[in-house]
């Protein structure tokens, strides 16, 4: 059985999704079994959470609202940790 | 959310750079932004001090990053890919198979290389990640 689920967060770390947050939300997102897509849009495009290239390459700035939308066994966990990743800035001490 | 992967199961990354402050500059970069769950050692500069590589150095550097998973190579330029390649010639038969120099830049392949790394993926996805740099 698979599971979609979808979840929003506003991205408040000081300059955005660039390198270290790319490679905090890459590393986690590698952690679970589902297919992982984040937007900085609804409407997408849609990138592909487990791809370090691409998520730096997206180069969401602060501010941005950004949309995760997850398929598989444990997505529902997926999105929430990512979710509660961004809104804890990253681990990222400033 | 699985299990940390063990730092012996990943893929080892060797910076292999002419300058010593880049190779060592690199692999802080790598350490501080993925963390401690990547084999990781780098080497620089010739013997004698000064700009250069080595096949001596690159060898001590693929023996101290080793991992059964494989190790990925990151260069700079010209002398850094020849005795890389010249390195991975003379290991062994066996441990040959799992050594690959990826053809990305040297720091930031690094980071995109033990991004990848950390998360437990294979040699041949840890080398595809660094080089998609430069596919965009």
């Amino acid at each position: 059985m698979t599971d979609s689920a979808t979840g929003s967060v506003r991205i408040e770390h000081e300059i955005g999704l660039h390198a270290r947050p790319s490679v905090k939300l890459t590393q986690l997102a590698k952690t679970f079994e589902s297919k992982i897509e984040f937007s900085a849009s609804p409407e997408g495009p849609w990138v592909d959470a487990k791809s370090i290239v691409k998520v730096m390459g997206s180069k969401t700035p602060k501010g941005a609202l950004l949309h995760f939308r997850a398929h598989g066994q444990d997505a529902e966990a997926a999105v929430q940790a990512l979710v509660t990743l961004v809104e804890r800035d990253f681990e990222l001490t400033p | 959310m699985t299990a940390k992967h063990k730092i012996a199961n990943n893929v080892g990354i060797v910076i292999v750079s002419h300058s010593p402050d880049v190779a060592r500059g690199a692999a802080d970069m790598v350490r501080q932004m993925v963390g401690d769950e990547v084999p990781l050692a780098w080497c620089g500069g010739a013997p004698g001090g000064g700009l250069g590589t080595n096949v001596e150095a690159i060898l001590a550097a693929i023996d101290q990053a080793w991992s059964e998973a494989g190790v990925a190579i990151l260069v700079d330029l010209g002398g850094a890919e020849t005795n890389s390649e010249m390195a991975v010639e003379m290991l062994s038969e066996e441990r040959r198979s799992r050594v690959v120099i990826c053809d990305a830049p040297v720091v930031e392949g690094a980071v995109m290389a033990g991004t990848e790394a950390s998360a437990g993926s294979t040699l041949d996805q840890v080398r595809r990640t660094a080089e998609e740099l430069r596919a965009r």
